[in-house]
């Protein structure tokens, strides 16, 4: 390893200019020795015998003239058993270790490994001595949690390999050698249970990307029925600040259907990530009878943590999803929220003096969003199995205005568009997502014709809506007025849902399409009512059957008696 | 002895520079000047090349004024006596008392480990029904007061201060008119409470930089405080005139503006100093309440705009009252499920349906005939106003939830609220059934 070395000329913010000697890599890691602490940094720019780094600590205490040390590496994560469960920072430091070494505070220069060394883990090999086998090839399993983590030859190995020797099954920790391989050129290289990889690189050794065609359900019905997400897609929300996003967040990760959630907290509050942290040790799900925690990764760059590592985080997380989608499993990954890491990006061009864009946005952030968004995706593994990474981003959008560029680049490339509204938030409509302004391109968990229907209700009842504001009342008539109500009858039972109730807060697809119906029931009807008052009157108390319904466990009698109330009410209104 | 130097060879702005070596990021200088001395920070470093930020301004330095480098960055004492005194911006007394240099800590420190923090979950009574029912305040919460100029925002931050059951009070004034500061302060004597409670002014006639100071000194001696199991309350005022320092700053630096002038890491910078509040694992706790006035009354600017996603919630003070639709207390959820059961119910409905009043009032100013919807709404609008959005009022929550029952049973039926059937049965004032 040579030894490379290089001396501080500069500081700036985070912000470091460094001279060298020898060679350098774009994108090298390297670190500053400030007074005895190691400060990382990554190489952003280089220029004749001076690099330009950005340091993922305070730059506070740096002097020109102190050491730098290059790494000769790109910035990279650890896979390996014992990921799932933690919370990393941004370069992957798991922060309990942290917080036992240095207490309440982040102690600066404080690099911990990030898989623990001194557990031990029931390795069983699944090759032997003779096997030919190649970059991504399974040698060997250990159960971590519910999964079977498989331990995979390094990614980032070309050729093809001969097994050599294989460890007999046992308990080991990750660095002891379970393997040894053998290419055509009579190398020999080691296996152990952990590798690296450059967290800005995609991992692509799957044998083809496929269309995503499955819903990924995530028990929200105004999203699995009329803005729904597939396993392998990507969908963003958008919103401006007190809309809902975090709950949505929160709820997603909580109740959605894959096999492991990551949830990326970038630039966001610290008092989020705490709730996740503290809660789903306590939460169960009900998919496997274990804690959430146990499916969970919470990578943590909260907005007071280094702005340059929280452009790191997301690249973190994203590697850590792809790495376990090569196991065949589904990842759904939330990145909370893409605007900082945008801004992240925004103030290193500003130091780096680069031609500002769009309110000062460096004009590359578009192919980064699009590069980012484009690592998810359903994947068919050379076992032939699947495997997937759903990317889910928050955008917080300056003044909520979505003409922006973090939004506009991010709806470019999303296969669903969940907006978020300050008008429905203020008036309490929870989830806020806009039903007009919202798209999905993915298959709905009902009829996707009836969908379209209900949809075209919708959007007529907010036109009448309009249209009384100007006109009154009065001046509408009894059909578009019963329009308006069934309109605003589908926002209350359907669309809203209470995130924060048990039963209300989960609504299973069976449940969903099962409302969905009886919903159609209303919207299709031809209601013989009588005067305004009446309408009113009969829409209030149909929904407050609907809404004492949504509130009642499935599979009961007080449910069942509910159907039948409500649909003796819908009945009896009907045209003869 | 750290070498004196003077020659200074550029002065732009606040922002100075010299040639020195063996200078680190951040470090003090003290300048001395004919008109006195001035600390001053570093803030770039280009080979030799020192730039600095001179606390006190640069007018009437003098290119040969004498700069001696201290060796370390921004102190501020955190000992117990600090209790009952009066700082400005750069931890210079205010008060006449003796200078304070024991138990130094660094002001800005590194962030807490989010590891180390626990979910918040003890309200703060306040007796005022906007904040208790509808946007509960919680301990370790960062609140902004969103608000014009004009506003009665110290009134309101001063009361809060006064109710809340709190070991200590930081308060940090920022570009604060003097009239502003006295009051804050004699408020805060007349209620006894000036003894626990450290003040930093700012004022608006003071050097701009030492305005940057205020908050990273109050949070320091805050978080000093919270490591040994206080709950300190720090209240700032006005943040905007922060991000304005900010701003004047990093265009004298000649950094790209990214909005209206303002720095792209505004929102770093903001959030840098929000994410003190805390409460600990084993520790005490920071409470933060921020006035940020709102220049135009918009909230898009992007000072309120970039606070807005800082922080868990806001108070939107408006026409002297708190707005019931831009108020938000994120961590609401986290006590009032604990409180009593129909405070969620209450909060959500009487919102909704103020909300319809507002749009039936709309209606009416355009002349249309009112239904009789739109009357019970009209009706209803004017009891919330006057029952549960009077800052003036101190009632218990409790009370102040039967006020909310009592004011939609003068109004609705029963069902036209919206409300589930098992809530009607249990909380319904009877009375009123009768009446209907």
């Amino acid at each position: 390893m040579p030894d490379k070395k290089g001396r501080v000329t500069g500081v700036n913010g985070n912000l470091v200019r460094v001279r060298f000697d020898e060679s350098v890599l774009q994108n090298e890691v390297a670190t500053i020795n400030c007074k005895g602490t190691q400060l990382k940094g990554e190489v952003i720019r280089i220029r004749g015998q001076e690099a330009e780094m950005q340091v993922f600590e305070d730059t506070s205490g740096v002097s020109v003239g102190d050491e730098v040390a290059f790494t000769d590496d790109l910035l990279s994560v650890e896979l390996g058993p014992g990921i799932l469960k933690q919370v990393y920072d941004g370069l992957q430091n798991p922060l309990y270790k942290l917080a036992e070494k240095s207490g309440f505070f982040l102690e600066r220069g404080l690099y911990l490994d990030p898989i623990d060394r001194d557990v031990d883990w029931d390795y069983s090999p699944t090759v032997k001595v003779g096997d030919s086998v190649k970059a991504g090839d399974t040698v060997g399993t250990v159960p971590e949690g519910i999964f079977k983590h498989r331990v995979m030859i390094p990614f980032s190995w070309s050729d093809t390999w001969t097994v050599t020797w294989v460890v007999d099954p046992g308990s080991y920790n990750v660095d002891t050698v379970v393997c040894k391989v053998k290419n055509s050129k009579g190398q020999e290289n080691d296996v152990t249970m952990v590798q690296k990889w450059p967290i800005k690189k995609p991992i692509v050794n799957y044998k083809e990307k496929v269309l995503p065609v499955d819903t990924l359900v995530t028990k929200k019905r105004l999203i699995d029925s009329f803005f729904p997400v597939a396993r392998g897609g990507t969908f963003c929300t958008p919103g401006p600040f007190g809309a809902g996003k975090t709950v949505l967040q929160h709820s997603l990760s909580q109740h959605s259907e894959a096999d492991i959630v990551i949830v990326a907290a970038c630039g966001e509050r610290a008092g989020e990530v705490v709730e996740v942290l503290r809660e789903f040790p306590h939460l169960s799900d009900p998919r496997t009878g274990k804690t959430l925690m146990d499916r969970t990764i919470i990578i943590c760059n909260t907005s007071s943590m280094p702005v340059a590592a929280r452009e790191a985080s997301v690249y973190t997380a994203v590697t850590l999803a792809e790495y376990y989608r090569q196991m065949g499993l589904h990842v759904l990954l939330l990145a909370d929220s893409t605007s900082r890491w945008a801004q992240a990006l925004r103030e290193m061009s500003g130091r780096l003096e680069e031609i500002p864009g769009e309110e000062a946005f460096p004009a590359y952030l578009e192919s980064l969003i699009a590069g980012f968004y484009e690592r998810a995706g359903l994947v068919e593994l050379d076992d032939g199995s699947t495997g997937s990474v759903t990317i889910g981003g928050t955008v917080s959008p300056a003044g909520g205005n979505f003409e922006e560029p973090v939004t506009q680049g991010t709806l470019k490339v999303v296969g669903c568009f969940l907006g978020l509204s300050r008008a429905r938030a203020n008036a309490r409509r929870f989830p806020s997502i806009d039903p007009l302004e919202s798209w999905s391109k993915y298959k709905s968990v009902v009829d996707n014709d009836q969908v379209t229907t209900a949809r075209s209700i919708l959007k007529r009842s907010h036109d009448v809506h309009q249209m009384m504001m100007v006109v009154g009342e009065e001046g509408t008539s009894n059909d578009d007025y019963i329009i308006y109500q069934k309109g605003e009858f589908l926002d209350a039972v359907y669309l809203q849902q209470d995130t924060f109730d048990d039963v209300d807060g989960a609504c299973s697809v069976e449940r969903q399409q099962e409302v969905f119906n009886t919903l159609m029931m209303v919207l299709t009807a031809k209601f013989a009512l009588g005067d305004k008052d009446k309408i009113r009157t009969y829409f209030n108390r149909l929904r407050q059957l609907f809404i004492d319904w949504n509130f009642i466990a499935s599979g009961t009698e007080a449910y069942d008696e509910k159907v039948k109330l409500i649909e003796a009410m819908i009945k009896e209104a009907q045209d003869a | 002895m750290r070498k004196v130097y003077n020659r200074i060879l550029q002065i732009a702005g606040n922002v100075i520079m010299l040639e020195a070596q063996n200078v680190a990021s951040g470090e003090l200088a003290m300048i001395n000047s004919r008109h006195g001395a001035s600390l001053a920070q570093v803030i770039r470093l280009d080979q030799d090349q020192v730039y600095l930020q001179v606390f006190a301004g640069s007018r009437g330095l003098s290119t040969g004024d004498e700069v001696r480098f201290l060796g370390h960055s921004m102190q501020v004492s955190s000992s117990p006596k600090l209790l009952g005194r009066i700082f400005n911006g750069s931890g210079v007394p205010r008060d006449n008392g003796p200078e304070l240099d024991e138990a130094l800590i660094d002001i800005g420190g590194p962030s807490v480990n989010p590891a180390k923090r626990i979910i918040p979950e003890n309200m703060i009574r306040t007796g005022i029904p906007m904040i208790d029912v509808f946007n509960t305040l919680v301990e370790s919460q960062k609140l902004p007061i969103f608000s014009i100029p004009g506003e009665p925002y110290n009134e309101l931050l001063a009361r809060i201060a006064m109710q809340a059951e709190v070991d200590v009070i930081i308060l940090g004034g920022m570009g604060v008119k003097y009239d502003d500061y006295l009051y804050l302060r004699d408020t805060l004597d007349e209620h006894g409470a000036l003894h626990k409670s450290v003040l930093f002014i700012h004022t608006a006639a003071d050097p701009v930089v030492e305005c940057l100071l205020v908050p990273d000194m109050c949070l320091a001696v805050a978080e000093a405080y919270a490591v040994e199991g206080k709950r300190a309350l720090v209240l700032l005022t006005d943040f905007t005139n922060f991000a304005d320092a900010l701003k004047e700053i990093a265009i004298t630096m000649e950094q790209i503006p990214s909005n209206r002038g303002y720095p792209g890491d505004l929102y770093s910078q903001l959030a840098a100093r929000y994410e003190k509040a805390v409460d600990f694992d084993g520790a005490g706790s920071i409470t933060i309440l921020a006035v940020t006035t709102m220049p135009g009354d918009d909230v898009t600017h992007p000072v309120p705009d970039n606070t807005g996603y800082i922080t868990e919630g806001q108070f939107y003070l408006k026409g002297g009252k708190i707005d019931p639709f831009g108020s938000l207390s994120r961590l609401k959820q986290n006590v009032n499920k604990v409180t009593r059961d129909d405070h969620r119910t209450i909060m959500d409905t009487m919102i909704r349906l103020y909300a319809d009043c507002l749009e039936s009032r709309e209606k009416q100013s355009m002349g249309f005939r009112m239904s009789t919807w739109d009357t019970k709404l009209l009706q209803y609008g004017d009891l919330f106003e006057t029952r549960m959005m009077d800052l003036s009022k101190n009632v218990a929550l409790e009370d102040a939830l039967d006020d909310g029952w009592a004011a939609l049973a003068e109004c609705f039926d029963p069902e036209e609220t919206g409300i589930k059937t098992d809530m009607l049965e249990k909380f319904w004032p009877k009375k009123s059934e009768a009446s209907n």
